[in-house]
């Protein structure tokens, strides 16, 4: 059956037809919707791990017991769990073991740009690059059967442009591979020096097999045209050679991009003549190629900043540029911004306000960095802002200790930020961690933790209690607020930055966005009342502007959450 | 020959409907088809923009400078942001609606006002209100299936054929509020 997917559920789609039984992942955008859409098929065990390396930890599990299993992450996301993963290309699987890896060239929803393909490498696991959705699906399935024939996890590995592009694929059946029932092998998984020292050569053999099988693979391909070169690409980038150059141009398209293929490439050169390496982030392909004695021109014309387009492909060969119109007015951009009535305002200001350091994490609430507010000093990655925060404190002391904060939401809390309060707990700084407990993973489109009572499929789960949580790791005050009383958010902000102990706030109030969340009705503005004064900007809601020089409510944003009544010293608004 | 179509607005619009009802007519049509939108970020209140390509082979999923066909924009300081992305004889069909991005709110710029002559007097604009339209239909939401309906005038496909692709995306429920709007975009002005 003909179906347009992007490719996220493209994957899934291929998670399916292949018969895999157990997904465990962390959200990350763009890598998000595969899981989704795998827990969409109920013959697939989907979860929301706490981090990427828990959910890498549960597929080797399942793998070992003989299943086929696949954990899903962001680019970042794999850092996380690059522990598991580079041992577990050592241990190799029972079960097919597929990671797939979401690259956002471009940064569209992440904090660097870095190329998970040096992953591969470093880990020597091999990695399969698809170029649209049909490839996403077809190549998932062929991962399976790669990582069960040469005993290795496989990387499916995604970029921005592949994830979220729809394009039609062809579905098929899902179809059970054999049980492969566990059997008791302490050489192959237990990985202490004795064993490990046996399976390295096997690594290093498997990658030999691994480069055999790339030069004659149907997943790496030849186009070969009457042209006066070739390129050689991967990815969404073939779909960019092949907008520009139709089949004019000679083409080795490189499926799998770890490990290559040699001879195939060497043959591929000697044919075209003049080799050009068209690949987005790092020089990868390049540097395999130029490894190989083989010139080569890649990264001196394509950037290794942003993403590449059919734009960058024609313009580093010099072809013709579509003429454009441009307006001459400047027009004012358009920021992501803080959704009216979204709980973190309402502290966000408190903080801003006392103008206290703030040390922010992943998130939603890394919008509050953005103006009016300006409540943010750094953001790192998940959990850096507690680590972050007792580094910052023992450094600066008793000078710092009563002015500076950090927040992190509860997803990103459950994931890596618990870990950073023991060791304020343990090692003693007077830190003050404030958990924004909007009761949902935000940022990524709403998905469960191990805080919101719920699971994946949004049944009835076990819920982590944060106060009982954090008590338990040693912190004794832990005061929770309601983000939308501006008077108790600064109240108990005073009161818990000249504590002498280290403390926990949770602000604590569900995303608005959050379909259980019912919104009041609209606020409104008395013109006669209002001064003029701006004090209810200062929020910097989107519901709110000035009108005529009087403050106006749009009541199509607006959802009644009152932060601004408390602003207004005149009673404007009701 | 590919066609390349934008979808472009404030996150929170209503985009993803547009474009899920344009990839399954198109699919329906017998077209190769890609569709391409950013998620993340640039849901919450940012500037979103969703490519649409389809012919008979279709590579790149995304439009560069000077490539798309049509352009439909569902606020009007957003139809001024994405112009370069037009062909020359392109046609942008937009919404005449203002939504205050947040430099604008809290008075860090002016929206400029009179953006749309200057557009039209670059460019071929086709604009309505389609907020009027969308709320005369019966739902303040249908704006994007208002502005379906206008893109219809623009596309080579029987106005039937959207239709059935449109009933086919919407909730039961909500069909005949869509029909509706579709109606009315379609025949605007005429």
């Amino acid at each position: 059956m003909k179906e347009l997917l992007i490719g996220n559920a493209a994957v899934a789609r291929g998670l399916y037809e292949a018969g895999c039984s157990v997904v465990s992942s962390y959200p990350g955008t763009p890598s998000t919707e595969i899981t989704e859409m795998a827990a969409k098929y109920d013959e697939i065990y989907c979860e929301w791990a706490p981090n990427e390396k828990v959910a890498m930890e549960v597929a080797f599990g399942a793998s070992v017991r003989g299943k086929r299993t696949c954990c899903c992450m962001k680019h970042v996301g794999l850092n996380v769990a690059a522990d598991p993963l580079f041992t577990l290309s050592y241990t190799g699987v029972n079960g097919g073991l597929v990671i797939c890896v979401a690259d956002d060239p471009g940064m569209h929803s992440s904090q660097n740009e870095q190329d998970s393909r040096h992953y591969a490498k470093a880990s020597k696991v091999p990695m399969l690059e698809p170029s649209d959705s049909k490839e996403a699906l077809q190549f998932t399935k062929l991962a399976f059967e790669i990582s069960e024939e040469f005993d290795t996890p496989v990387f499916i590995k995604m970029c921005t442009r592949v994830a979220h592009s729809q394009s039609i694929v062809e579905t098929s059946e899902r179809v059970l591979p054999e049980d492969k029932p566990y059997e008791k092998n302490p050489q192959k998984y237990i990985m202490v020096p004795a064993n490990a020292k046996l399976r390295h050569p096997f690594v290093e053999e498997r990658t030999r097999k691994l480069i055999a099988y790339a030069e004659t693979a149907d997943i790496n391909r030849e186009e070969y045209a009457d042209s006066q070169f070739g390129i050689i690409t991967t990815g969404t980038c073939y779909q960019y050679v092949k907008e520009v150059f139709g089949d004019s141009v000679s083409v080795l398209k490189l499926g799998m991009i770890y490990p290559m293929p040699v001879e195939r490439i060497r043959n591929f050169a000697e044919k075209v003549g003049k080799v050009y390496i068209v690949e987005e982030l790092d020089g990868i392909i390049e540097t395999h190629v130029k490894t190989l004695g083989i010139d080569c021109v890649g990264k001196e014309l394509f950037s290794e900043i942003g993403e590449l387009s059919q734009l960058s492909v024609a313009t580093a060969f010099g072809l013709d540029m579509p003429e454009f119109s441009s307006v001459d007015t400047n027009v004012p951009s358009r920021p992501p911004v803080m959704c009216a009535g979204c709980p973190h305002r309402g502290m966000y200001y408190t903080l801003a306000k006392n103008k206290i350091t703030v040390l922010g994490d992943i998130g939603c609430y890394t919008l509050g960095a953005m103006p009016p507010l300006n409540a943010l000093d750094t953001t790192l990655c998940m959990g850096a802002s507690v680590s972050g925060l007792h580094g910052y404190n023992k450094a600066g002391g008793k000078e710092t200790e009563g002015k500076t904060v950090c927040v992190i939401g509860d997803s990103t809390f459950m994931h890596s930020g618990i870990t950073g309060l023991v060791n304020i707990s343990y090692n003693a700084s007077n830190s003050t961690v404030i958990i924004l407990d909007n009761s949902i993973t935000g940022m990524t489109g709403h998905q469960q933790n191990p805080t919101t009572g719920y699971n994946i499929k949004g049944d009835p789960a076990a819920k982590i209690d944060l106060e009982t949580l954090c008590k338990a790791v040693g912190i004794n005050r832990v005061r929770v607020v309601d983000p939308y009383n501006l008077q108790e958010c600064d109240e108990v902000l005073k009161e818990e930055l000249s504590a002498e102990e280290p403390s926990v706030i949770i602000s604590r109030r569900p995303c608005v966005l959050l379909k259980s969340v019912k919104a009041k009705p609209a606020l409104t503005v008395s013109e006669d009342k209002c001064k003029s004064c701006k004090m209810c900007m200062k929020l910097g809601c989107p519901a709110i502007s000035m009108h005529g020089g009087k403050a106006w409510i749009d009541p199509t944003l607006c959802v009644g959450c009152g932060v601004c009544t408390q602003m207004c010293k005149f009673d404007a608004i009701k | 020959m590919t066609k390349s179509i934008m979808i472009v607005g404030v996150g929170g619009q209503g985009s993803l409907l547009a474009s899920t009802l344009l990839g399954k007519l198109l699919v329906t049509e017998g077209y190769d088809v890609k569709v391409s939108e950013v998620h993340g970020m640039s849901q919450r209140g940012g500037s979103v923009v969703t490519y649409v390509r389809y012919g008979d082979k279709v590579y790149s999923p995304i439009i560069e400078k000077g490539a798309a066909d049509c352009i439909i924009s569902f606020e009007k300081l957003e139809a001024a942001r994405w112009v370069q992305y037009l062909k020359k004889d392109g046609v942008i069909i937009t919404n005449t609606q203002q939504i205050d991005p947040m430099p604008v709110v809290i008075g860090a710029v002016e929206y400029p006002a009179d953006i749309l002559t200057e557009v039209a007097q670059k460019v071929k604009v086709d604009a309505l209100d389609a907020l009027s339209l969308a709320e005369q239909a019966g739902s303040s939401r249908a704006v994007n299936i208002v502005l379906m309906g206008r893109l219809a005038r623009q596309l080579d496909i029987p106005v039937e054929n959207w239709k059935n692709a449109l009933k086919s995306v919407v909730k039961p429920q909500f069909v005949d509020i869509n029909l509706k709007a579709f109606d009315l975009g379609y025949n605007y002005g005429n």
